[in-house]
């Protein structure tokens, strides 16, 4: 039974490419006259969003309405979250409304995995970013950009990320995109080795099924691609990093640093960037940074999950067939 | 609640062999084989276990302030049921019980509610703010008598005032009991911190926050030639740091919640606020060490930090939730469960973990008393064969926030005396 989308760890590597397969076809849509697919009419998507998050909402939004689902889009700010309503509350209200698929992002690790298994509510739940949690749909964009740029478009249908090596960098500790690219990539048979200063990878990482290593430079030469995560200014303040100009020598991005990758490995970055810090204007902009490139998959990985998840009477996910044989 | 003579016959006193217990007025009258009934009303007890009225030296009864989640008079009907005969009450309420007045209160309505004595612990510091020592003396020579003083829920972290305190309670044979958790290295957290937080993405509570702070306070206790008391010590790293400080010969003792010896960080996964507890679930090896701890005595007593709250926040998101588990209802049986059918304790030991040792903390009168002739009846009967799954609803305590819903559990109550008044009939509030 897959109902939701709450985290990466939830996806076998045949749900995974199922979800990639998928957002291809989506992606054809992007390039049609009429970007539209009748598929999710009359259905109900709720963007439910109690952290501000514009790209994030814009991306679920596009996604649904390319699927023809009525959006509502219910942000926490203005609404009667902010006098004090309850998670719960608003659940019910949502549920009232009928709701075929809420989309959560909320500060708190775990909202939505609550918001899903409480019985608050009956539709699906996809989780847009809990805290310090998971991101699993950023993770299916990360997955699904590079296998369109190593493997390519056509050539990368039916496969997974087998052999390929992949480095995070940056605050890992607080990183929702890091626990959710870690399990995705690895479950599609990526390499992934983070990287931090140790202060910002957390404690117990020891038993995630990838390397860390201190050391940026160490990893350039063996990475295909290489994720650079947002840092936080405010990360000093407690001590995370001594300051702004250290943290980018020895973990920003640089193009002294890109030259030393292999010439087809790719710089990712989920966004926003904070250019200076962990990432150059001269990598930023470089034809090897698929940052843009990601934003545009973004719709079309959502779009696949909205529709697996709505899709029909035998959901696409649970009717995966490698699902049936591992639930026996 | 009646006032005569009860017999209970054949009950094994502390787990030994069967006797018969005869019960007159608030007195034990006489503890023997073959005791005529005479007049007496008979419980007939066999198979069952006779212990001393329980006493814990941790309990938050939240009256004054948060009559919604419980109130004295709720709260020691919850104590009954689980078989306790006198709490601790925590001074943490609305207003802070840092003042006589406050702590004569609670102690009043502990009076008043007839279901187990109620020994209210004072603040160690003004608001539990950790800046200015609470008049520590009024409280004592009230009438509430107050001898254990904690801000539990908080930490008096400052290592002067800490000092001051141990220093200061001397003069009346006081304890100053430690909720051990070093403010800095827990800002934010939200569970214990290793693997499964990691995993989880919430904040991260160190063993190292508590361990720190217990390892600074045997030290002053033992500069200062004072008495400490550990609260809900929760880790292995704590329990080696407290064997230490006793093979110094350090006045130092230390409680373990039930819910410490039973659960583990793992049931986060769920991310259901029912286990978000301060200090928070460890791991097995923690549970393990705790259990082994107790069992050699580096750990005192068994405390149940019952912590009750109201529906409403633990019916939410992880964060946004309190922490704390109601505890007295499933204590005993948490107990017999993990360190009685494990083999690694017998029934006089929970006798003495349970009861005896906490009074002797405490310094407090009348309880923790041998099952013998003279003594006041506060006594506990239990069946030990009983087993069943918690069931919240029936529950004498106002909040329902137990880990152990549905979760079935070995022994039950069956009575409960207090001072030779049954509180607690067939399991029953009296």
């Amino acid at each position: 039974m897959k109902r939701h989308l709450i985290s990466a760890a939830d996806l076998t590597r045949d749900d995974a490419v199922l979800i990639l397969d998928t957002a291809e076809e989506m992606a054809r849509v992007a390039d049609r006259p009429i970007k539209k697919l009748p598929t999710l009419r009359g259905r109900t998507v709720v963007n439910l969003f109690f952290e501000d998050s514009t790209r994030t909402r814009i991306s679920f939004e596009a996604a649904a309405k390319r699927l023809s689902a009525d959006v509502i889009n219910f942000s926490a700010k203005g609404s009667s979250v902010s006098k004090g309503e309850s998670l719960k509350d608003t659940a019910l209200t949502l549920e009232a409304m009928g709701a075929d698929a809420v989309v959560i992002r909320h500060g708190a690790s775990g909202a939505p995995y609550r918001l899903a298994t409480s019985g608050w509510i009956d539709g699906a739940v996809v989780n847009a970013g809990d805290g310090t949690h998971e991101h699993p749909t950023q993770a299916l964009l990360d997955a699904f950009t590079v296998r369109r740029r190593l493997v390519g478009p056509e050539a990368g249908l039916g496969r997974d990320l087998e052999g390929r090596r992949i480095t995070i960098v940056g605050d890992i500790l607080h990183s929702r995109v890091a626990r959710s690219n870690v399990h995705l990539l690895t479950t599609l048979g990526a390499h992934v080795t983070l990287v931090a200063p140790p202060t910002l990878v957390p404690v117990g990482v020891e038993q995630w099924p990838c390397d860390v290593s201190y050391s940026l430079d160490d990893v350039l030469a063996t990475s295909d691609a290489v994720m650079m995560l947002r840092v936080q200014r405010e990360r000093m303040n407690a001590a995370y990093f001594p300051t702004e100009r250290e943290y980018s020598r020895r973990y920003g991005l640089d193009g002294e640093r890109m030259a030393k990758m292999p010439e087809h490995a790719v710089v990712m970055h989920p966004g926003p960037m904070v250019r200076g810090m962990e990432i150059t204007a001269e990598v930023a902009d470089s034809d090897r940074c698929t940052v843009v490139e990601q934003v545009a998959n973004g719709v079309s990985i959502r779009m696949a999950v909205l529709y697996l998840l709505l899709g029909g009477a035998d959901t696409a996910l649970s009717a995966a067939p490698a699902r049936t044989e591992e639930n026996k | 609640m009646t006032m005569s003579k009860i017999l209970i016959r054949g009950a094994r006193v502390l787990g030994g062999e069967p006797q018969d217990v005869l019960i007159d007025g608030e007195t034990t009258a006489e503890v023997g084989t073959g005791l005529d009934a005479g007049d007496a009303t008979v419980i007939e007890a066999e198979g069952r276990i006779l212990l001393p009225g329980l006493v814990d030296l941790h309990t938050h009864l939240r009256e004054p302030g948060r009559e919604d989640s419980e109130t004295v008079l709720t709260g020691t009907r919850a104590a009954a049921v689980g078989g306790f005969t006198a709490v601790h009450a925590m001074a943490n309420t609305f207003p802070v019980a840092d003042t006589a007045g406050v702590v004569e209160q609670v102690w009043r309505l502990g009076r008043e509610s007839g279901y187990c004595d109620v020994q209210p612990v004072g603040a160690v510091t003004v608001g539990l703010e950790g800046k200015q020592l609470a008049e520590l003396g009024a409280m004592h020579d009230s009438a509430a008598g107050v001898k254990v003083f904690s801000d539990d829920g908080k930490c008096v972290d400052d290592a002067v005032i800490m000092r001051r305190a141990l220093e200061y309670v001397k003069a009346f044979d006081g304890v100053v009991a430690q909720h051990a958790q070093e403010p800095r290295l827990t800002e934010g957290a939200q569970m214990n911190e290793g693997v499964v937080s990691a995993e989880l993405g919430l904040g991260g509570w160190p063993a190292v926050a508590e361990e720190s702070i217990i390892a600074r306070d045997v030290l002053l206790a033992a500069h200062v030639g004072s008495r400490v008391h550990i609260c809900h010590l929760s880790t292995a790293g704590s329990v080696e740091i407290v064997r230490w400080a006793k093979s110094k010969g350090w006045n130092v003792t230390a409680e373990v919640t039930p819910h410490h010896l039973l659960l583990t960080d793992e049931l986060v996964r769920t991310y259901n606020p029912v286990y978000k507890v301060n200090p928070p679930l460890r791991t097995e090896a923690d549970v393990l060490a705790l259990r082994e701890a107790l069992a050699d005595g580096t750990i005192d007593c068994v405390a149940t930090d019952h912590a009750p709250h109201p529906h409403e926040d633990k019916d939410c998101e992880w964060a946004a939730a309190a922490m704390g588990m109601v505890g007295l209802e499933t204590a005993l049986s948490v107990v017999q469960q993990t360190m009685v059918d494990t083999g690694l304790i017998d029934w006089a030991g929970v006798a003495d973990r349970m009861s005896f040792r906490p009074a002797a903390i405490g310094r407090l009168a009348g309880h923790g008393r041998p099952v013998s002739a003279g003594e006041p009846a506060n006594l506990t009967l239990v069946d030990p064969a009983y087993r069943g799954a918690v069931d919240p609803a029936g529950f004498a305590s106002r909040s329902r926030n137990t880990p152990y819903e549905g979760r079935e559990l070995p022994g039950r109550v069956t009575h409960t005396f207090l001072r030779g008044c049954a509180t607690v009939v067939d399991g029953k509030l009296a």
